[in-house]
């Protein structure tokens, strides 16, 4: 600063200098051409397929006599008791089974490694070809599931797709089979991201079985699982295949949840505007858990 | 002496007592990792062999009460195979458009995941944190909630029943799990050795590919197999975007057998078998490095 009156005439050219410099954080005109060049391809990616969707999504979806005519449809509302049941017992359960088999898969052996092959086998196949044979086993009179129940109880199993609960409870069933291995390989990994030492250390000073679970692993898991969950709610919300392959929707479109009640209203009923709203009516839930799950995953980044 | 072996007796007694309870426990536990193995077994596989069993029924035995194939066959495999059933007829085709349209995913998100985590963490261009949280917001956005603007803007630009609007809407959606998982796994490649090869005078694009790419080649392997995957298994946007017979891809025209009620369920669940075994056998060929790709770089389904 004391220097400024002598430099005073080369001032501007460095301020102009320092300036351009900040801007291109420090990368020389050359390089920050090719950094530009390289980000480019995926701003143009984000804004033409995902920002513009979104906006035109919202802009759809922006008459407030839409949500009059949504709220008033009976089949909206039981969409909304599907999508919280299908939402609180897909999520949960799927996660606490995840937790305590990534426990199980943490125990010693050969055998263990074989049965965790065949245990992820529901996450490799293709969700289509798995739904559609779920669907086929539950028929009422040649499904796979009431031939079992008759050839070694002799009894006859219900229709089970015909039914809203069981129907529903299919769905939610199908889910918990198909993404359960996948969270557990999740949770395993970060089981065995903790450090042998504190394991050793804690079984020693005797927190070993349960109390080595509750006092030392879940406090260590807690962030992970918290993360999982979060996620887990957020890519259900969004599941469109176990409705669709499994129920259908059906009996009489009561087990649709909101991502397949807009594609239905807006492919079958041909009314796109309330496809949208009904997929709108979901922000509420979808704003904080998004805002929340990405303060989670920019600091979790570290830990993972 | 004879203190001494009683003594001895005594001692082996109570050790067999203190022992007892000890093998007891290990026997339960025993049994119950067995039990609980058999019952992992059961319920995993129980849906996959509804498949198999399906599949090897002649046909017009479908509707049958029995729970083991009486009298395996594999025509409808065959049937599949040779485009033999009317619903089939353009069976190959279909495997190729789903083929072509993985591929096309698998590159483009490879190229611009590997570019922009290049230009973030790498060069650390300015506001690149905008760019990662763009990418971050797309990743937590259900794919399925954009669809129905998504099929609206598609026939706008008139590409309906294009592959490349399914290429398109998959590359947005892997994308920002690759720069995730890119910029993640790059942390373990000190910084150090972009920099002396920029003080040998390498130019960006010169560092991009004889460094940065050769180093990521495991993350490259990881998101590739991810975003392979999710272009060979997504259904909705291929079902929307993709209705005319010689555009579809498997996934579709599987679920295209659903919609009638006499559906030729041998030849379905034969189909599904075949549509299922790439995606079966790339997972058990790069199972580790999938699970070490998940873990980089936070979690996706």
């Amino acid at each position: 600063m004391d220097s400024a009156s002598v430099v005073d005439v080369g001032r501007p050219a460095i301020r102009r200098r320092t300036l351009s410099r900040s801007l291109r954080g420090g990368l020389k005109g050359g390089e920050y051409t090719w950094a530009v060049a390289f980000v480019v391809p995926y701003i143009a990616v984000f804004l033409a397929f995902v920002a513009y969707p979104v906006v035109y999504g919202l802009w759809m979806g922006s008459e407030a006599s839409l949500y009059r005519e949504l709220f008033a449809d009976p089949i909206y509302q039981s969409t909304v008791v599907n999508t919280v049941l299908y939402l609180a017992l897909g999520v949960n359960v799927k996660m606490f089974l995840a937790l305590l088999l990534s426990g199980f898969f943490m125990r010693p052996g050969r055998w263990m490694k074989v049965l965790l092959l065949i245990f992820v086998l529901p996450w490799a196949v293709p969700q289509i070809s798995t739904f559609i044979s779920i669907h086929w086993m539950l028929n009422g009179e040649w499904g796979f599931l009431n031939n079992v129940l008759y050839t070694l109880f002799h009894v006859e199993g219900p229709s089970w797709l015909n039914d809203r609960w069981s129907a529903l409870g299919a769905v939610i069933v199908s889910h918990i089979w198909k993404w359960t291995p996948f969270w557990t390989l999740i949770l395993l990994a970060g089981r065995m991201a903790i450090p042998l030492e504190i394991r050793d250390t804690a079984q020693v000073d005797g927190a070993t079985g349960l109390r080595g679970f509750v006092y030392i692993t879940f406090p260590l898991l807690a962030n992970l699982y918290l993360i999982c969950t979060l996620l887990s709610t957020i890519f259900l919300l969004g599941d469109f295949n176990a409705v669709t392959f499994v129920s259908g929707g059906g009996p009489a479109n009561s087990t649709h949840v909101l991502a397949t009640l807009g594609i239905r209203n807006a492919f079958e009923i041909a009314h796109p505007r309330l496809g949208v709203a009904a997929v709108m009516s979901a922000l509420p839930l979808v704003i904080p858990l998004v805002i929340v799950l990405m303060r989670k995953l920019r600091t979790a980044e570290v830990q993972l | 002496m004879s203190t001494i072996t009683a003594d001895a007796r005594l001692s082996s007694r109570a050790l067999t007592r203190a022992h007892s309870p000890v093998r007891r426990r290990r026997y339960l536990r025993n049994a119950g990792t067995l039990v609980l193995s058999g019952v992992i077994v059961v319920w995993t596989l129980a849906p996959i062999y509804n498949m198999v069993l399906i599949s090897l029924e002649p046909e017009g035995d479908v509707f049958t009460d029995h729970i083991w194939p009486r009298v395996p066959s594999v025509e409808s495999f065959w049937g599949v195979l040779t485009q033999g059933h009317w619903y089939l007829e353009h069976f190959w085709h279909q495997f190729a458009n789903s083929l072509y349209i993985g591929a096309m995913v698998t590159f483009f998100a490879l190229l611009f995941g590997s570019l922009t985590s290049f230009a973030i963490g790498r060069m650390r261009i300015r506001y690149g944190w905008l760019v990662s949280n763009a990418a971050l917001l797309t990743y937590v956005i259900p794919a399925s909630f954009l669809a129905i603007p998504f099929y609206r803007i598609m026939q706008n630009y008139g590409l309906a029943n294009n592959p490349w609007s399914v290429i398109a809407a998959l590359v947005a959606f892997a994308t920002p799990y690759a720069i995730f998982v890119f910029q993640e796994y790059a942390r373990s490649i000190p910084i150090e050795v972009d920099e002396s090869a920029r003080i040998d005078g390498a130019s960006p694009v010169q560092i991009y590919l004889r460094i940065y790419l050769p180093l990521m080649a495991p993350a490259l392997v990881a998101v590739g197999t991810y975003a392979l995957l999710l272009a060979w298994n997504e259904y909705l946007y291929q079902f929307l975007l993709l209705s005319s017979k010689s555009s579809m891809t498997v996934p579709v025209a599987l679920a295209q057998f659903l919609s009638s009620d006499q559906s030729p369920w041998n030849y379905m669940m034969a189909t599904a078998i075949i549509y299922a075994l790439p995606p079966v056998a790339i997972y058990y060929a790069f199972r580790r490095r999938m699970t070490a790709g998940l873990t980089m770089g936070g979690v996706k389904g």
